[in-house]
């Protein structure tokens, strides 16, 4: 909130002093509507229907959720998710809060701004010829990229990496043709010895 | 933890029971009549189910709780006893019916049998607002949940504890589309607090002990629980839970209920730097009971307090510093206060767009401290200078002593300026003699005599439109939760079945529904509730003959063009006969304080049919979109 404080209120003249013919000034919405792309990292209480609950606020709230990785955590009884969502930073924040007031969400974390270790692994059916086989493989050993299933048409790879490095193998293996991609979506860690699980043990 | 309104402080009011008919009563025979036919019983149910208990393997068939094993059904009761509920609103059907099976055998537990399920849930709602226990409604599954959906949405917008109970089809044909299945937790989960769907009845105690809490604690709601036929009529032994074993159980559930120390040394500071501050009491005021706590801040640094829809109440109206009620078709004098003020003082509030209007416009000199219990409310939809989490009466007995002391004669000039303006702002747009245009009965006249009439000590429950708003406009509040309104969902149909609640709530004060004959013809089915169940609520009826607001609008904003404004009624007095309602018509001034006294003097349920103005409008209004500033008060050679 303290991003878009409005002049303190010594300098704001009120109503019945202002000079009739000037118009007030306009009030500051919430946010500076610059977009970004952001982690939030939440701890859920592993029950069935929590990925509804979470899913259903974000479609209700309007935020749109660029990808969503699920897993369970080394507690028992907790699951990880790691959103990532674009928006402004004060909009982020409120998908946080409403996030908090889901009952089973023990803990939101927006570690947009810290550092942190970021990886997502996809698989990619890639089209092969006999005349560009040798060119392909190649450019996944390049990529460090590993095959998984090598056919006479076909090749499966999974890469691994930040977004940016998953994004750069698929733009260069695009020419040889995709056939099927997917991708887990991000997981993210914060550096440090600092740990969210440990911050919410009891 | 907790936040009920009739928490330690006040008597408890469970002891007064007074709306539970006595024992041998020709009322209690009448229940008890209606809950045997019900459950297809011969004349005598004791009788009845001593005969048959005794051969009867099948679990929940018959007999008293202590002769047969106790069941899911047995938890549900024992669990809204627990929890000082004596009376729940339901309708029967298929898969919940091993409830209604044992229901007999809970004495203490009033059942309601309401006509259709949403009234049942606006009634629980209405019982929950007026006693600030949590209202319990019951209905099955199917199209008995769907009809539920309604209330607990109304619930939802408003932050009404409520505990919202469903039957489900046996856990074995959950997602087999049988017969009246239909996913309702699914349909809830976003208009609820949280939701649980219980398969065991050995979840149920905790289940239920979790629903209450969450639904009264931190910043109330209602919760949903969905049972399966089986769970219900499955034998358990599993014991209620305590409080402390609820709350841990529940780790993501840790309401922030102080502020935070550095916020409120900052708060102290704004309000001691502000020359034209003005405080913004909401519904949350009323939650945390903070009523006493709200006027200390007020006299302590002589701020005048305007208040929202919700937030009535908060104030006695005729308090010195109570300004009035605030936004779309608030007082202009209040609307102004706050477009020149240089800080609100914003208390368990959500400045929601019929708050703010456009909220580039809204209050453009101040600066805003901002007190809720929910977070997600801060930064919502105004930015603020200063956010402060927590519950209202914590917040402001921490901010109390931090607050420096301004003498009234500090703000003289600014005092002064707004009671000029109270005084210019309530002349205008008022029908003194009850008369509006050529002698037709003005509603704001009706809603002034009714609040004097019943010495505003009554509770008011207001339908939705016009009527909501000429209630809250001049009916004059005097006491915290004596008055009931659907204020964010705004759901038509409300007042009948919400004072049903009401009433039964607070057996002690009259209970005034008023509603006008769109909601009315939307709900009318709880006449028969409240004739079978002798619930004492006195109806209002503002009869236009139209949807009014819908016809405001249209006159205002959609050049007259007055589509399906129009409403047909029914002859209002047949149909309160038909039902067994006393009833009487008032359509000229000099009837009015007649009509009130008729419906006052009837021992039970009773009906004004007040024949009001057809064309009159609210005023002052905000058109949608538009600000605070921009308030219509007079249309088209309109008297206002």
């Amino acid at each position: 909130m303290s991003a878009q404080q409005a002049a303190p209120a010594t300098a704001a003249a009120p109503a019945h002093s202002a000079p009739a013919h000037t118009s007030p000034p306009a009030r500051a919405l919430p946010g500076t509507g610059e977009t970004r792309l952001h982690r939030l990292v939440a701890l859920v209480v592993d029950k069935p229907g929590v990925l509804n609950r979470v899913a259903s606020l974000m479609r209700a709230r309007n935020f749109n959720i660029d990808s969503l990785a699920v897993s369970r955590t080394d507690q028992a009884g907790l699951s990880r998710m790691t959103i990532s969502l674009h928006g402004d930073d004060v909009a982020v924040e409120q998908a946080a809060k409403q996030l908090y007031r889901l009952i089973d969400v023990v803990k939101v974390q927006d570690v947009t701004s810290e550092p942190t270790v970021e990886h997502e692994l996809a698989l990619v059916k890639i089209r092969v010829t006999e005349s560009n086989r040798a060119d392909l493989l190649i450019v996944i050993e390049l990529s460090r990229g590993r095959i998984l299933d090598l056919g006479p048409e076909a090749v499966i790879v999974e890469v691994s990496g930040s977004e940016a490095e998953v994004d750069a193998f698929i733009g260069v293996v695009r020419t040889f043709g995709i056939k099927e991609l997917v991708r887990t979506g991000a997981v993210v860690m914060a550096r440090g010895a600092g740990s969210i699980e440990e911050s919410v043990k009891k | 933890m907790t936040m009920t309104k009739g928490g330690a402080g006040k008597p408890d009011a469970r002891a007064r029971h007074s709306h539970v008919p006595a024992d041998g009563t020709a009322h209690a025979d009448a229940v008890e009549r209606a809950q045997r036919e019900m459950l297809h019983e011969g004349p005598s149910s004791s009788a009845v189910r001593a005969g048959s208990g005794a051969g009867a393997a099948t679990v929940g068939a018959a007999g008293s709780r202590g002769s047969r094993p106790r069941i899911g059904a047995d938890v549900v009761c024992e669990a809204v006893l627990r929890q000082g509920v004596d009376v729940v609103f339901s309708y029967p059907g298929g898969v919940i019916l091993p409830l209604y099976d044992i229901l007999a055998d809970y004495p203490e537990l009033r059942h309601v049998l309401v006509r259709h399920e949403q009234g049942g849930a606006h009634a629980a709602d209405g019982y929950a607002r007026a006693t600030g226990r949590v209202g319990v409604c019951i209905g099955t599954s199917g199209p008995g949940a769907t009809n539920l959906v309604t209330g607990i949405a109304t619930a939802q917008l408003d932050s009404i504890p409520l505990v919202a109970i469903t039957g489900n089809v046996p856990s074995a044909l959950i997602g087999k589309d049988a017969f009246q299945e239909i996913d309702i937790n699914g349909i809830t989960l976003p208009m609820t607090k949280h939701n649980y769907l219980v398969r065991d009845a050995n979840d149920l105690p905790r289940v239920f002990a979790e629903a209450f809490h969450i639904a009264r604690s931190g910043r109330p709601g209602p919760v949903h629980v969905d049972i399966t036929k089986d769970a219900l009529q499955q034998v358990t032994d599993a014991e209620h839970p305590d409080d402390e074993t609820v709350r841990a159980g529940l780790p993501g559930f840790k309401p922030n209920l102080h502020g935070h120390y550095r916020q409120l040394k900052a708060a102290a500071a704004e309000i001691q730097a502000a020359k034209r501050p003005v405080i913004l009491a909401g519904h949350g005021v009323l939650h945390s009971q903070a009523e006493a706590e709200l006027l200390a801040l007020a006299e302590k640094a002589s701020i005048p307090i305007a208040w929202t829809l919700l937030g009535i109440g908060a104030v006695d109206e005729r308090h010195p510093l109570a300004y009035g009620f605030m936004g779309m078709h608030g007082w202009k004098h209040v609307n102004r206060a706050i477009q020149s003020a240089d800080l609100l003082v914003a208390l368990g509030m959500r400045f929601d767009d019929r708050v703010t209007g456009n909220v580039r416009t809204y209050a453009p000199y101040a600066r805003i401290v901002h007190v809720d219990i929910d977070p997600a409310e801060i930064g919502k939809n105004v930015a603020v200078e200063v956010p402060i989490v927590g519950d209202a009466k914590r917040v402001l007995t921490a901010l109390l002593p931090m607050v420096e002391p301004v003498e009234r004669e500090t703000r003289a000039e600014y005092l002064d300026q707004l009671a000029e303006w109270k005084r210019d702002s309530e002349a205008s747009s008022w029908h003194g003699s009850g008369a509006w245009r050529d002698g037709q009965l003005s509603a704001d006249y009706v809603v002034q005599r009714i609040g004097e009439l019943t010495d505003h000590e009554a509770i008011y429950v207001a339908d939705v439109g016009q009527n909501q708003m000429w209630l809250a406009r001049y009916a004059g509040f005097r006491h915290p939760n004596t008055h009931v309104s659907s204020g964010g969902l705004g759901t038509m149909g409300f007042a009948v079945p919400a004072a049903m609640g009401a009433a039964l709530g607070e057996p002690n004060r009259e209970t005034w529904a008023i509603v006008g004959d769109g909601g009315f013809q939307m709900t009318s089915q709880e006449l028969m509730t409240l004739v079978q169940d002798r619930i004492p609520v006195k109806i209002a009826l503002f009869d236009n003959k139209k949807l009014g607001m819908i016809r405001q609008w249209q006159e205002i904003i959609y050049a007259g063009n007055y589509h399906s404004a129009h409403l047909m009624g029914p002859d209002y007095l047949k149909l309160a006969e038909a039902y067994g309602v006393p009833a009487v018509k008032a359509s000229k001034p000099d009837e009015v304080d007649a009509a009130i006294r008729f419906a006052q003097g009837v021992d039970g349920p009773a009906l004004v049919w007040f024949e009001i103005a057809e064309e009159q409008n609210v005023f002052p209004m905000m058109p949608a979109g538009k600000g605070l500033s921009d308030l219509i008060e007079h249309w088209d050679g309109e008297q206002s």
